[in-house]
């Protein structure tokens, strides 16, 4: 069955500023943009101090957005419970982060400032993020760095003992603190220390091994969980004042992303289907360096850092079809490609830009390696101009992973990269406040779907995230609190019961299939249909394929899939079965929106829509929104609602890093 | 190429475990060690048993999820190197591969190869932090940090938590996790003010966990995948001995 969507009015072609949807009000303060986030921060209420103790908050995720959001809630005063699927919530996957983390501080005297980074953003973004969120990120983002640094993150430094920094894709300032290529790490173990010490002074209570399955909503408003202890299975409610979903991106609906294998998307799909709109579903990054696939057995891929073409150069054969080993190619008859497309940027061409230049090279039979899906990423020059050393220095533990697992030395031959699914920026919409449609559930870092537009730009996931844990979501649920009234409830109320039956019957379903397929094949085969049809590059007929394939595999799972073993024990193939059944009905949203969307800008490549040089072409008079989806019941169309965006201080413009 | 593999099976922390044997069969050399096991669970699902429990996540050695002994080793025993990031292409056609947990007092079995690591959480949560509430910090430049005390304190702060150091210890000492934090906070100018007391009340808690004490053989520094050195230790030594001296504080 084809899916078409409803369109909420009006029709595209009304000027922007006459149309608001009355269930998407983004309460975007007024005033100019320096000054919002200031006069907001003045405007809101406030909880006061010895009345934040009477409040729960539940966070659910422990990354550096849930992490940093339950240590400084704590810090404030009130009652914390945070949730992670892993054992420890020092294991959520910013640990895995490698380049950095990006800030307007201006360091290096090369001209950056709030707005440059504001710029870079929305312009890396292809005009698709709303302004006066990214404006606000820009702004925030020296204090995490402060933050960063009191709590003892050890930054790299240059020999004056100052902070170091390099620079990144989309930008021509040095803007980005790094920690060797483990930044993520660094600053998500400066979250998990803050939240440990809170967790060790009784105001975080943290459960770990616990994975949230659904979101409980009174009266209109979300009041709390219901999770599954994943040692004992027992399904468990928990009530709040209000709900923070910190649980990441949900690139694994392609099966193979640079994502932990854990990362999931039940919780933001759950708050979806309870009522909470998800904006631009579509955009997925596809980050272009990560080590090829080598064969059907591969369970993730991993990511190369981008920082690795700060001083690595990118090129293939110019003849299709040479199989020569790079140190027989001369340089005659290489083509470094992003440095010929976009001299101005080079290697240093954003993701989405350089992705696409890969697969154009591969899709032209110029590929390297096994299966031809391949570039070099080539440290011979930097190695000559530099030392080895130096490189070593600055990349060494990731030349040692490549080595690991490809068992190729990439200090004498070439990296081989290929692009893979790293980042989802579509997620949860949220308002100004980063509040959902549902009001008192809140959606922050991954999960939701601001600040990155159509295409993030490298190191700038981290300052997200932290920008909203520490600095943002701790003024604007404070807000929420003290001018919101909250009847009494508890966890006996028929909401929590009737969720919890829900639960056990949909665990109950799932192991007594007992089919013929293992929840892995499925899985797999959902991540082919989402590459193949959903991936790098779109277009109408194979997006309508998807929409067709993609429900009879979800009929198919819930028919003969294979869950072994019991439910009152650990039983990862049970986790693994939830959390693929919610993938199968997202992937369908994702197909909904990318089929829509006739135009492509940033990570959304609709093949029907470039330039004559095959660059994205926008269609910003009709498109120039956020598409938040309603649901309404699987199977059924979803609703479209449109937030229009308004670009009031950067003129609209075609992406050129020429 | 085909292997044997004697994996240890447990149901949960009340059951007795043992060990059990599994043929891998057609096994790439490309494959990780972890994509190894995915191969083996996948044919034990089809055949109707319960697939090996491990605990795994990022894939790619910086969460610290997975941790087996293997073959005696934990994690393989490669140098610097996770079982997710151990690949096949160091073993050979027929050989037998031994996989068992953590066996440490403070790390309880909870499943086949999974252990409870929560000690290393509350060791944490004792003191392995700087108190720096969000929004007290001043500009990042305004203290200076000498590149070779960061470099150092970055070299303790690579730490993962897998627990291979514990594993490794014939005592099931956890000095290596504490020692790598205690000095990666006690290098920076930061952590100076809590530095004594943070020293004193993770040796105390580590303690309290169970764990061992050390008795300086190494294996735990040989065993870690991000080869943390010894020598946090000895700094670690050096603080809790000057602690003592100033009572504590």
């Amino acid at each position: 069955m084809t899916m078409s969507t409803t369109d909420t009015k009006p029709s595209t072609t009304r000027p922007a500023t006459e149309y608001i949807d009355p269930k998407l009000d983004a309460k975007i303060p007024a005033g100019p943009i320096e000054r919002k986030w200031e006069r907001h921060k003045f405007e809101m209420k406030l909880v006061n101090p010895t009345n934040r103790r009477r409040y729960t908050i539940i966070i659910v995720g422990s990354g550096l957005a849930g992490a940093s959001a339950a240590a400084t809630l704590a810090e404030a005063g009130y009652n914390i419970k945070c949730y992670c699927y892993q054992d420890s919530p020092r294991r959520a996957h910013s640990i895995a982060a490698q380049g950095g983390i990006n800030a307007a501080k201006n360091y290096r005297n090369d001209g950056d400032s709030v707005f440059r980074l504001f710029y870079d953003t929305i312009k890396g973004g292809d005009f698709r993020a709303r302004e006066a969120n990214v404006y606000r990120l820009a702004e925030v983002s020296m204090a995490i760095i402060d933050q960063c640094v009191a709590q003892g993150v050890p930054f790299a430094r240059e020999y004056s003992g100052y902070l170091d920094n390099r620079s990144f894709g989309g930008a021509q300032v040095a803007r980005t603190f790094y920690a060797r290529g483990q930044t993520g790490q660094q600053l998500l173990l400066g979250a998990y220390q803050a939240l440990s010490r809170q967790i060790g002074l009784g105001k975080v209570q943290m459960f770990s091994h616990t994975e949230m399955l659904d979101l409980v909503v009174i009266d209109g408003q979300a009041r709390g969980i219901v999770t599954r202890d994943m040692i004992t299975g027992k399904v468990e409610s928990h009530i709040a004042d209000a709900v923070v979903l910190a649980t990441g991106g949900y690139s694994n609906v392609f099966y193979l992303s640079t994502n932990a294998k854990g990362c999931n998307t039940t919780a933001i799909w759950r708050a979806h289907r309870r009522g909470a709109f998800f904006g631009n579903p579509c955009y997925t990054q596809i980050h272009p360096t990560c080590i090829p696939v080598s064969g059907d057995h591969q369970s993730k891929l991993t990511l190369m850092s981008e920082s690795l073409r700060n001083d690595g150069r990118v090129w293939v054969p110019k003849t299709p079809g040479d199989r020569r080993p790079p140190s027989q190619i001369p340089e005659n008859e290489r083509d470094y490609y992003l440095e010929r497309k976009y001299p101005s940027y080079g290697n240093l061409a954003p993701r989405d830009i350089s992705s696409r230049a890969a697969k154009e090279a591969c899709d032209a039979g110029r590929g390297v390696g096994p299966g031809g899906l391949g570039v070099y990423l080539d440290f011979a020059d930097a190695i000559k101009r530099l030392g080895k050393n130096v490189i070593a220095e600055r990349y060494g533990n990731l030349f040692d992973m490549y080595e690991r697992i490809t068992g190729e030395n990439p200090y004498e031959v070439p990296m081989r990269i290929y692009p893979a699914v790293h980042y989802t920026m579509g997620g949860l919409w949220v308002d100004y406040n980063l509040m959902s449609t549902i009001p008192g559930l809140f959606v922050i870092g991954e999960a939701n779907f601001s600040d990155h537009g159509a295409n993030r730009l490298g190191a700038s996931a981290l300052m997200q995230g932290l920008a909203d844990g520490y600095f943002i979501l701790p003024y604007t649920i404070a807000d929420y609190l003290a001018s919101t009234r909250l009847p009494k409830a508890d966890t006996t109320h028929s909401a929590f019961r009737e969720t919890e039956a829900e639960i056990n019957d949909r665990v109950r379903r799932l192991l007594n299939t007992k089919g013929l397929r293992t929840v892995d094949s499925f899985h797999r085969e959902l991540g082919r249909i989402m590459w193949e049809y959903c991936g790098m590059a779109r277009n109408e007929a194979g997006l309508k394929k998807a929409l067709d394939q993609i429900p009879a595999l979800r009929e198919e799972f819930w028919a003969s899939v294979k869950v072994p073993g019991e439910n009152n024990d650990i039983n990862q193939e049970l986790e693994k079965a939830g959390r693929l059944a919610d993938f199968l009905e997202l992937g369908e949203l994702m197909c909904i929106d990318a089929l829509h969307r006739n135009e492509s800008c940033g990570g959304h490549f609709r093949e029907e829509y470039q330039t004559e040089d095959g660059e994205a072409k926008r269609d910003d008079e009709s498109y120039s929104y956020v598409a938040a989806w309603e649901f309404t019941s699987l199977g059924a169309k979803p609703i479209l609602h449109k937030e229009l965006l308004q670009f009031e201080n950067i003129a609209l413009a075609t992406r050129s890093y020429k | 190429m085909n292997l044997t593999l004697h994996v240890w099976r447990q149901k949960n922390s009340r059951s007795e475990g043992r060990f059990e044997t599994y043929q891998a069969k057609d096994i790439i050399p490309d494959m990780s060690f972890l994509e190894m096991l995915d191969v083996v669970n996948q044919e034990l699902i089809m055949k109707g048993e319960e697939p090996i429990a491990f605990e795994h996540d990022c894939r790619e050695g910086i969460c610290g999820s997975c941790g087996m002994v293997i073959n005696g080793y934990p994690h393989g025993g490669q140098k610097g190197t996770t079982a997710c990031q151990l690949h096949m292409r160091h073993y050979k056609d027929g050989d037998t591969i031994t996989i068992e947990p953590w066996r440490a007092r403070a790390f309880p079995v909870l499943k086949d190869l999974i252990v409870d690591r929560s000690a290393f959480d509350r060791i944490i949560q004792s003191g392995g932090f700087i108190s720096a509430t969000t929004g007290v910090a001043q500009d990042a430049n305004t203290v200076l940090v000498p590149k070779s005390n960061a470099d150092a304190a970055m070299d303790a702060a690579a730490c993962i938590g897998c627990g291979a150091c514990v594993a490794a210890c014939p005592n099931a000492s956890a000095m290596l996790f504490t020692a790598a934090k205690i000095s990666h906070l006690g290098l920076l100018p930061q952590g100076q003010p809590e530095r004594y007391a943070r020293v004193v009340q993770m040796v105390e808690q580590m303690d309290k966990e169970g764990f061992g004490g050390c008795t300086n053989i190494g294996e735990c520094s040989a065993a870690c995948p991000k080869e943390i050195s010894l020598d946090v230790i000895a700094r670690m030594n050096r603080d809790l001995l000057v602690a003592t001296i100033k009572g504590g504080k």
